[in-house]
């Protein structure tokens, strides 16, 4: 199977999506002729010309706007926010108008639209622009969320994004990017919605999303050399709708769970995790569930401070001895 | 045709309006649309306007009544038009025909004075529960088992019974207290220590715990300490080798600490068997020093040494680690200023021993400098009163902060 | 200004568009009356803008365009959704919350949808379905048809950063929308000269190199025409509009707001209701004698009797289903 990075599976997805469906367009800030702020619209102005790959001024309320008012009439946009830092300006159409249409209209006007872009923090970028915010958008009926982690998830779940006929909150990550994984040749979706168990355990659950399922997988490598804990990794890729059964499934067999995102712990979606536990999986819990988070600061510069307010494998290993009773 | 003149809703939010003023009176002519009296809601100063036309025959809601929206505040009909049947019709919607602000405040009911019995459960705040801890899926395991979850020792956090003590309990028969000998004295309980007991543990649950702390000042301890491992021979004394000579010393000056509590008497130790709680990879248990108020600070470093390396080792046999009289728990080299320990029935007290820290201390009116130590002290209060642990507690305090007194 | 002017040129050879327009006119402010009365009776819940008042604008506007063009308005929109062809009976019906409301009960007075007629809202965030409607705009250039989107909004919505995003966009890529403000002179309670450095709307559209027009909002043809240009340019060279009606409302700004009190005087809406969009039209039609006294009675009587069916239909028509509260939140 080809290898391939996180960026080429994106924009793999929106050349056969743009391909497949004429309706389909993208439309965002260095979206077209710079090539994308971090090339994933890559050689899209070139193949489907400028009046399906729009160059914005920067306006997130108003592009934003503009696509879901396109959306209303039966077009299927993709709006590319630089960042979803940015996408803080256009809130309101995501929420008041896409989230809305469908159920203010008495279900006349469905909203097709997949607002997508980076997410979370980078590397040094400081407070305005590292943040990982799918909790804000995971709070409102009417959107669906999805974070994926790898390239095969990523390209499956832009497939299944466009497609959808309900607004999608697409997040990637900008440390994600130049990771490579394998991708199939030709057509297929990851349903929205659905978990993924990218590792088997029996001793803990560890339960992440996009960028910490790297430091959960690397937590649970340890876990099991150091401490011959075994530690089930199950990535959501989905926050909203939430796969509940598979995060159920997995507690009921190993009694323990650790959430590992990347958000601010106040109402993450960590907390919407451990709420749906304690109550569909409270008989089978052995220790409450722990949640790994950033720290619950806006994000500093300095390189040693940014590090240690991010989720790590450490923080992570000393939940599950927690949980584990192993301390 | 008479129309109702209704308290409008004028807010999307609005119960009930004040009306502030009419601006026509009984007998005038209105027309539909016209403005009858300004009304205010819970947002603005809004106008009521005539819903029909005719004579304003009566008004129902004078200036400065509050009524709820629905209300009948007036009557429009012709001027000779029998309004009699409208009047009396639904008085419960009918506004009263004054303003709320001019009822006299006596008129309010005063309020029920509470029953004695009332005021004094008022008074005694409810006891928390003292319910075993253990996780859900313990109790789930421990039902499906059949085990009753008060006779399993918990090792998670706080004594929390979790999955592997329901485990191990199932395989093992919790340990018996040690055969007995003639060190010891059986009292039966008296009335009021029946009462006393039967009252705690109803309000309590199994074992009523209560909590002393106090703060000893360690400098002189330290010194103690430095000068004993100065010397060249022997084992190294640690703090808690310290501690525990204390603890042994004081218990043989207040054997009402140094006792069980057994199932309808209570057992005074003339001995001293120290339980020192050593933490193992998989949990918690408690070796014992047998006659520990005999045993030199040399004998009881190497004792303790030697059990806690079997401990962790599982070395050790049952007879070592049952017939306790008294307890001590560490955490200081956890860095925890003070913790509350659950004692190890059917003993009833335990010194839970705190980190030793330095901290600003006014001594002789001045601000100084001192290691200081936090014990905390859990006691059985079927057995144990909160005076007689504090003078227990405060015997071993002056014990560490003179050393001496432990020989004298 | 005590005398009404003379409405834009009147052709006699129209009368019976004329006739359609004062029609709707009537019925919209008769529609509007019922809906206070209604709403004072409990049977009308939450926030409640009433349009009277400001009749000519809807009326001359949406005359102007083609059945297939789109319509969007913001929450002062009873008026726009029954003329964009939504029967009386659905917009009465969605503010008593009813099933058989144009939006099943679920949108209520702020948020009217008909799709059959390609109005598309109904929306009460000030300024917020600007961009949607240049979506609209952006849409119908995607796909090469030469369908036009108009776009209603207050005077308040030109403060906000939406309406100079959006007008920049149209602007930039000659969308064929026109952005008619619908200026009534007080957003809230707040004056436009209290709330805004420049006073002339229109004139906003110069920052954007944008065709602009003003025009008197209580003069139904002369606001019908105005559109008609608007619509045509849109059309024919794509090129977006801002088009500034100057109207008045009559009510408080919406049904739990005092009609005049601190923000403005009973004399000044005594004097502006003198410029009645709909007293106007009538007595130019008399006097011009387009119209006779008699079928203006008649047609009232038509308008009262639409206005007690729409009540009737809204009143008869059943509450949604509880199961209602969990469907229309995601497409399947």
């Amino acid at each position: 199977m080809p290898v391939v990075t996180y960026r080429d599976a994106l924009n793999q997805a929106l050349r056969e999506e743009m391909d497949r469906d004429p309706n389909v367009f993208l439309m965002g800030e260095e979206v077209g002729v710079y090539q994308g702020a971090y090339k994933v619209s890559r050689g899209l102005l070139e193949a489907f010309n400028e009046r399906r790959v729009i160059d914005t001024p920067i306006a997130e309320l108003g592009f934003a706007g503009i696509g879901v008012g396109a959306a209303m009439v039966g077009l299927r946009p993709v709006i590319e926010f630089m960042t979803w830092n940015f996408a803080l300006l256009a809130v309101d159409q995501v929420v008041n108008s896409a989230a809305k249409m469908l159920y203010m209209s008495g279900g006349q006007i469905p909203i097709p639209i997949v607002f997508r872009g980076p997410g979370g923090a980078a590397l040094q970028l400081a407070a305005q622009h590292s943040q990982a915010l799918e909790s804000w958008y995971a709070h409102v009926p009417g959107l669906k969320v999805v974070a994926p982690a790898t390239p095969y998830d990523a390209k499956g779940l832009l497939k299944a994004a466009i497609r959808d006929d309900n607004p999608v909150v697409f997040l990637e990550g900008e440390m994600l990017y130049n990771a490579k994984g394998e991708v199939p040749d030709g057509d297929y979706t990851v349903p929205i919605g659905v978990a993924d168990v990218k590792r088997e355990g029996s001793d803990v659950t560890l339960i992440c999303h996009s960028k910490t399922v790297t430091v959960a997988e690397r937590a649970a490598e340890r876990l099991a050399a150091e401490l011959d804990v075994s530690a089930e990794v199950v990535d959501l890729r989905s926050i909203r709708p939430l796969d509940t059964e598979t995060i159920v499934t997995s507690v009921q067999k190993t009694n323990r769970c650790v959430v590992v995102e990347e958000g601010w712990p106040f109402c993450g979606v960590g907390a919407q995790v451990v709420d749906e536990l304690q109550r569909r999986a409270f008989d089978s819990l052995d220790a409450p569930v722990l949640r790994v988070t950033s720290a619950d600061v806006p994000m500093p510069y300095n390189k040693k401070l940014e590090r240690a307010a991010k989720p790590n494998p450490d923080r992570v290993i000393a939940a599950v001895k927690q949980v584990a009773y192993l301390d | 045709m008479a129309t109702k003149v209704l308290m409008e809703a004028l807010s999307p939010t609005m119960e009930e309006g004040k009306v502030l003023s009419w601006l026509k009176r009984e007998g005038d002519t209105v027309s539909s649309g016209e403005v009858l009296a300004e009304v205010e809601t819970d947002k603005a100063v809004m106008e009521l306007q005539a819903r029909g036309s005719g004579v304003l025959r009566k008004i129902l809601a004078g200036d400065g009544a509050t009524v709820e929206v629905g209300s009948i505040v007036g009557i429009i009909a012709a001027a000779d038009e029998d309004i009699g049947s409208l009047l009396q019709a639904d008085p419960s919607k009918q506004a009263p025909p004054q303003a709320e602000a001019a009822k006299p405040a006596a008129s309010r009911p005063p309020p029920k004075p509470e029953s004695p019995a009332m005021a004094a459960a008022a008074t005694t705040a409810p006891p928390s529960a003292g319910r075993v801890k253990a996780s859900p899926l313990a109790r789930r395991l421990a039902e499906d088992r059949g085990l009753e979850l008060a006779g399993v020792s918990g090792s998670g956090p706080g004594g929390r019974i979790v999955k592997r003590d329901v485990e191990r309990a199932a395989i093992r028969p919790l340990p018996v207290a040690a055969g007995t000998s003639s060190g010891y004295e059986d009292v039966e309980l008296s009335q009021i220590r029946k009462t006393i007991a039967k009252r705690l543990v109803q309000s309590l649950g199994p074992i009523p715990h209560f909590f002393l702390t106090t703060e000893v000042d360690m400098e002189r301890a330290a010194d103690a300490r430095a000068h004993l491992n100065g010397l060249d021979d022997g084992p190294r004394i640690s703090f808690n080798d310290i501690i525990l000579k204390a603890v042994a010393a004081a218990l043989t000056q207040h054997r009402d600490c140094n006792a069980w509590w057994l199932d309808g008497k209570i057992r005074y130790f003339n001995e001293v068997h120290l339980s020192v709680a050593v933490a193992v990879q998989d949990g918690l248990i408690t070796p014992v020093i047998r006659n520990a108020h005999m045993k030199s600070l040399r004998q009881i470093a190497a004792e303790s040494r030697e059990l806690a390396d079997r401990a962790r080792n599982r070395k050790l046999t049952p007879e070592e680690y049952t017939g306790g009289t008294f307890s001590v728990s560490n955490l200081g080299m956890f860095d925890i200023d003070q913790f509350t320990g659950v004692i190890n029935p059917p003993e009833a007290g335990l010194i839970a021993v705190g980190s030793i820290a330095e901290k600003p201390v006014v001594v002789d009116a001045d601000v100084t400098v001192r290691r200081r130590m936090r014990l905390t002290m859990s006691c059985d209060h079927r057995v144990i009163d909160g005076a007689t642990g504090a003078r227990f507690l405060q015997t071993v305090r002056r014990m560490l902060e003179n050393p001496l007194a432990i020989v004298w | 200004m005590s005398q009404p002017a003379r409405l834009h040129h009147v052709e006699p050879g129209r009368a019976e568009f004329y006739h359609r327009l004062l029609r709707q006119m009537l019925l919209v402010r008769r529609f509007e009356e019922r809906a206070g009365e209604a709403y004072a009776q409990g049977q009308i819940g939450g926030f409640c803008h009433l349009y009277i008042g400001q009749e000519a604008v809807a009326v001359g506007a949406l005359n102007a365009i083609r059945p297939d063009d789109y319509v969007f308005a913001s929450y002062r929109e009873h008026a726009h959704a029954i003329i964009a062809g939504t029967a009386p009976g659905a917009v009465m019906a969605e503010l008593f919350g009813r099933e058989g409301g144009c939006s099943g009960g679920k949108g209520g007075s702020m948020h009217l949808f008909n799709v059959e007629h390609n109005f598309l809202g109904g929306h009460g965030i000030v300024g917020a379905h600007l961009p949607l409607a240049a979506g609209a705009a952006f849409a119908s250039r995607y796909r090469g048809t030469d369908q036009v989107v108009l776009c209603f909004f207050g005077e308040a919505a030109v403060n906000i950063g939406a309406f100079h995003e959006t007008l920049n966009m149209a602007a930039l890529w000659e969308l064929p929308v026109v952005f008619l403000c619908e200026n009534n002179r007080y957003g809230m309670g707040t004056a436009l000269e209290r709330a805004a450095a420049v006073w002339d709307v229109y004139r906003r559209a110069c920052s954007y190199d944008m065709a602009e027009e003003t025009v008197d909002g209580m003069d139904v043809l002369a606001v019908y025409e105005a559109t008609r240009g608007a619509v045509t340019r849109a059309r024919q060279e794509h090129l977006p509009t801002l088009l500034e009606a100057r109207t008045y409302r009559y009510m408080g700004h919406s049904m739990a707001d005092p009609i005049h009190g601190h923000y403005r005087t009973k004399e000044e809406l005594e004097e502006q209701k003198l410029q009645d969009p709909i007293q106007r039209l009538l007595r130019q039609l008399l006097d011009d004698e387009l119209m006779t006294d008699a079928a203006i009675e008649r047609m009232r009587g038509e308008v009262e009797q639409e206005v007690e069916e729409a009540l009737r239909f809204a009143d008869e028509s059943p509450e949604p289903p509880p199961e209602a509260l969990y469907t229309d939140v995601y497409r399947d």
